[in-house]
């Protein structure tokens, strides 16, 4: 083992910091939000407004969060994970009762002039506070059963009061985010396989306390055709979307059906099939690709990080950010039901941004911290 | 305490492990994202581009401007006007057309039975095809209807063109009307513009009669829509072709008299050219107003115009069969000296009646005419004079004489609707009864009685051929878009020129010699004399034991039961120009026709729009129109 950060040593001045940044997977989100302003631009019809310039400027704005987070050193995270958890979930509960009622959902919560949507505060302080309370757990540890309840309870409890509000796709994600931190965590599969068998027993019982336009929207995307015009009509013009792109599409700004508005919402949760639509299959195949390039610098990055914690906040984000796109690229393409996910980076909207940017900075400060050795007993972070 | 032990080592080494297989998964998850990219994009993807190809571009037809009608100093006498309307298309209606109406029910005003309307098109049609919601919307409503726009899915505002009739039941027989098309329509016709919204179609009169020249022909109108149907640009447009205008030979400031001058009687009344046999003014009051059916007629509207026992909606000018009564004489008179059965000088001495068999003939004069030539016979509408000459020129005569006055048989005017009437003959009765013709029925037939029914006009027609000696036949039609409707050359009347004088000059006496049955009513006015023949046609049948009692005066009759007062002339006497028919029902107290005709005769004479430059070409080269100018 060398100690070539070790505690006796001088910490690194902010300059030091600076130049550890991975500046290649920086230079890639760039190039990704680049192509999704560029979708933004082509969606107004050529027009830098009323999209494409707001969402530079998100971007930018995003770039700054992502610097400043992966300069905080790793170990003042770690402090942060349980009191954000705790502020995220108070908020999760404020939504519900004083929530500003959107797209007939309770997701928004207005603190002055800004809007807060307590779901997406949650996918980071949920990573957070998980690899906080798993970096204390040995491998044996995480399977005995009052460990592992109060894990669950910690990703179940929010996910519960988000399906609530109601959001099933942030839901998912949350759940998903916890689970996956859990398997990597070590989690024995003694517990896994049964879980997962029972899940899928649980299906049908789930399906009682799904909401109607939700369980019409699994009835829809079973049949399409049975509701051409209805339901039906987002998953079917947005795959109509991407089909008749063709191998090499039709061009920018030349998508006739993001133009014309058959895609619904296509410049926010459907902006990835206008991009199919005008870049065909070697466009959606080049974006897919750059998002793999992501997700692999993400890995090697925790796997790299000499702290559980670094190592299980770097796989929770970028994970998290794999589940957005992959939830997202499956709807749009017809492959499972329709839930309000947007492609990060790519779609319109600045919560989702600013939370994939700093969750970028999260990854980039385990990056640069990733000499840090943090002990597994509480008491000694810093 | 050491930072790290065993344990931090062997959760490493799982987290590694598991990264791995989390990488693995991921990996998967992306090929299988792509391979359904595959699928879509390269295996379906000419599918897909076909119907995004579909989405975009929809092919509409666009409505030809139908083609106006103008008289024949060019003044519209149908035309289009802006029509401000509401369509709804069913399956854009996201929410429903029920919601839908609804929604627009809030901002325009829909009462139960136009949304039960709206619902029955929508039930017939396609889903794509729209529907009207409202039309005849003010400049206010449709604006707001557009404000609103984006929160009506599925609604469609459209400024299109209606028909209008500016002067209402002024014309109404001549011009008829447009209305919506029927199933029937669409049966005989695959014109795919009849399945517009709101479209219309002629369905009488000169609107039924040149609908397929009127109409025009549909244009298309490729459009990129989007997803709510609103049109983003036109890619191409095919603009059809609009109607071709019609111009008729009526004048309308003459129709105008003609109508006014009526006043609320049931007259049917022609006025023509005796030079060429255009017709300057047709009229059949009362009439109706055609924008009622192009709007849509209400129910209290139509049930008034049926049960209307002045009966609006006959045109009584072309399908109103009457006895001519003594207006028939003429014919009988220029038959006979034709034939050589009778020549001016023929005389009988009139003593009431005339018995035939056991049979006892009636004169309208009961104490008879006494000594009785063609003249006098004519001017004073002597029965008995007129039974002795039927007798001696025969059915078989009068039959061939009435059917060259242009009698009995279609004018061929190009309005539809028209009727024949009925000169009766040896094998007319034959083909009709069964039965051989008996001579009593050619003294009836020689005073335009028994069998005998004619239009009005046809004895307008009638009156023109003996005022010009030329075989003139009705036309009220002269211009279709560029092309003059070919006139053929008139022959001449195949009847003496001494009979015709002869007969002339018993009309003339009629009404400027004092003994005349219509001096009272002569046209002073010196050139502008007019010639004419009274007539009476009965309605009902009169016993001959009332012909003992006396008959009953009409003033004493119902209306109904009342005889038809009848007239044709001609002016000026002299060298005449205007021929005029007219035929009062019911009307036979005094002379009120007789007045009625003067007065139009007169101011025909004095606006004299013969010699008035029509502003439609008389030959094709000068084609374009000029305003009405008047000839020096």
């Amino acid at each position: 083992m060398t100690h070539s950060y070790a505690p006796s040593r001088r910490p690194p001045s902010w300059f030091e910091k600076f130049l550890r940044v991975n500046w290649g997977l920086v230079l890639l989100i760039a190039v990704i939000a680049s192509i999704g302003c560029a979708m933004q631009y082509s969606m107004a019809g050529g027009h830098f407004y009323p999209w494409a310039a707001p969402q530079m400027e998100r971007f930018c704005i995003g770039l700054l969060i992502l610097m400043a987070v992966s300069l905080v050193d790793i170990r003042v995270w770690m402090t942060l994970a349980y009191p954000a958890y705790a502020i995220s979930f108070l908020l999760l509960i404020a939504v519900e009762m004083v929530g500003h009622v959107g797209l007939g959902a309770q997701r928004w919560i207005e603190i002055g002039p800004i809007q807060i949507q307590p779901s997406e505060l949650m996918k980071i302080s949920l990573v957070l506070a998980l690899a906080r309370y798993l970096h204390g757990l040995g491998v044996e540890d995480i399977s005995k059963p009052h460990r592992l309840l109060v894990a669950l309870v910690m990703i179940v409890a929010p996910a519960a009061l988000v399906l609530k509000e109601p959001n099933l796709g942030t839901a998912t994600i949350l759940l998903a985010d916890g689970v996956s931190l859990l398997f990597l965590a070590g989690l024995s599969w003694w517990w896994i396989l049964p879980s997962f068998a029972g899940l899928v027993a649980t299906v049908p019982v789930a399906w009682h306390f799904l909401h109607d336009y939700q369980k019409r929207r699994v009835l829809t995307f079973l049949n399409p055709q049975s509701d051409a015009l209805g339901a039906g009509w987002n998953i079917g013009q947005a795959e109509i979307a991407i089909g008749s792109g063709g191998m090499d599409g039709k061009g920018f700004v030349q998508g006739t059906q993001s133009r014309l508005n058959f895609l619904p919402e296509k410049n926010t949760d459907f902006a990835f099939s206008a991009l199919g639509e005008e870049f065909g299959f070697m466009g959606s195949v080049a974006l897919l690709v750059l998002f793999a390039i992501v997700m692999f610098l993400g890995m090697r990055i925790a796997m790299a990080s000499r702290s559980q914690f670094g190592r299980l906040v770097a796989i929770g984000v970028t994970l998290n950010f794999f589940f957005y796109i992959m939830i997202n690229a499956a709807m749009v393409m017809g492959l499972i039901p329709v839930v309000g996910i947007p492609m990060p980076l790519i779609s319109y909207g600045g919560t989702a941004m600013l939370t994939v940017m700093f969750g970028f900075g999260l990854l980039m400060s385990v990056h640069v911290h990733r000499q840090v050795e943090i002990p597994r007993k509480p008491g000694a972070i810093l | 305490m050491p930072l790290f032990d065993g344990k931090d080592k062997s959760r490493y080494a799982t987290f590694t492990r598991r990264t791995l297989m989390t990488g693995g998964a991921v990996g998967a998850v992306l090929g299988a994202l792509g391979v359904r990219l595959y699928q879509l994009q390269i295996l379906e993807g000419e599918q897909f581009r076909a119907r995004a190809e579909q989405n975009s571009v929809s092919a509409r037809l666009v409505a030809p401007l139908r083609g106006r009608i103008f008289d024949r100093f060019g003044v519209e006498l149908a035309n289009n006007r802006r029509n401000y309307r509401v369509l709804i298309i069913p399956e854009q209606a996201l929410e429903g057309v029920e919601a839908a109406l609804d929604t627009v029910g809030r901002i325009i005003l829909l009462t139960d039975r136009d949304r039960a309307r709206i619902l029955r098109d929508v039930a017939q049609n396609k889903k794509f095809v729209p529907s009207t919601v409202a039309e005849n919307l003010t400049w206010e409503e449709f604006a707001r209807v557009n404000m609103h726009l984006p929160y009506l899915s599925g609604i469609q505002p459209d400024a299109g063109e209606t028909r209008d009739y500016p002067f209402g039941d002024e014309l109404s027989h001549v011009l008829g009307y447009v209305a919506a098309v029927s199933p029937k329509d669409e049966e005989r016709d695959n014109d795919p513009v009849l399945e517009l919204p709101g479209f219309r179609i002629g369905k009488r009169g000169i609107e039924k009669a040149y609908d397929a020249k009127v109409r025009g022909s549909a244009g298309v109108s490729r459009v990129e829509v989007n997803a709510y149907g609103r049109v983003i640009r036109e890619l191409s447009r095919d603009p059809g072709s609009p109607g071709a205008d019609v111009w008729l030979t009526i004048d309308r400031e003459l129709q105008k008299f003609v109508v006014q001058r009526v006043g609320a009687e049931s007259v049917a009344c022609a006025v023509m050219d005796v030079q060429n046999g255009d017709v300057l003014a047709l009229a059949s009051t009362p009439g109706y107003d055609p924008n009622l059916f192009n709007v849509g007629i209400n129910a209290t509207q139509w049930r008034g115009l049926l049960t209307d026992d002045h009966q609006p909606l006959i045109d009584k000018s072309l399908a109103g069969l009457y006895p001519p009564g003594s207006t028939f004489k003429p014919a009988v008179a220029l038959s006979a000296l034709d034939a050589g059965a009778i020549t001016p000088d023929f005389a009988v001495n009139c003593s009431g009646s005339l018995a035939l068999g056991n049979y006892v003939f009636h004169c309208w004069k009961k104490r008879g005419h006494g000594h009785v030539d063609l003249h006098r016979g004519i001017a004073q509408s002597c029965d008995v004079y007129f039974y002795n000459v039927a007798r001696r020129l025969g059915i078989d005569g009068i039959e061939a004489g009435a059917h060259k006055l242009g009698l009995g048989h279609f004018t061929n005017i190009e309005i539809p609707g028209e009727r024949a009437g009925v000169i009766p003959g040896r094998a007319w009765k034959e083909a009709t009864y069964g039965a051989p013709w008996l001579e009593g029925e050619t003294l009836n037939a020689g005073i335009g009685q028994g069998y005998v029914l004619v239009t009005p006009l046809q004895l307008c027609t009638m009156a023109a051929r003996v005022a010009s000696g030329n075989e003139v036949n009705p036309r009220i039609v002269r211009v279709v878009g560029k092309e003059v409707e070919p006139r053929p050359a008139l022959k001449r009347l195949a009847f003496a020129d001494d009979a015709l004088a002869a007969v002339r000059s018993g009309m003339n006496a009629v009404t400027n010699d004092p003994s005349g049955t219509a001096f009272r009513f002569r046209i002073p006015n010196p050139g502008l004399e007019m010639a004419g023949k009274t007539g009476t046609a009965q309605v009902r049948k009169i016993s001959s034991a009332e012909h003992l009692k006396g008959v009953t005066k009409n003033e004493n009759l119902p209306w109904k039961l009342r005889d038809h007062a009848l007239f044709i002339s001609y002016a000026p006497v002299s060298v005449p120009r205007y021929a005029c028919s007219i035929v009062l029902e019911h009307g036979a107290i005094g002379h009120p026709h007789v007045e009625m005709v003067r007065d139009i005769l007169i101011f025909a004479q004095q606006r004299d729009p013969l010699k008035l430059t029509p502003a439609y070409p008389v030959n094709a080269a000068s084609l374009g129109g000029a305003s009405p100018t008047r000839a020096a």
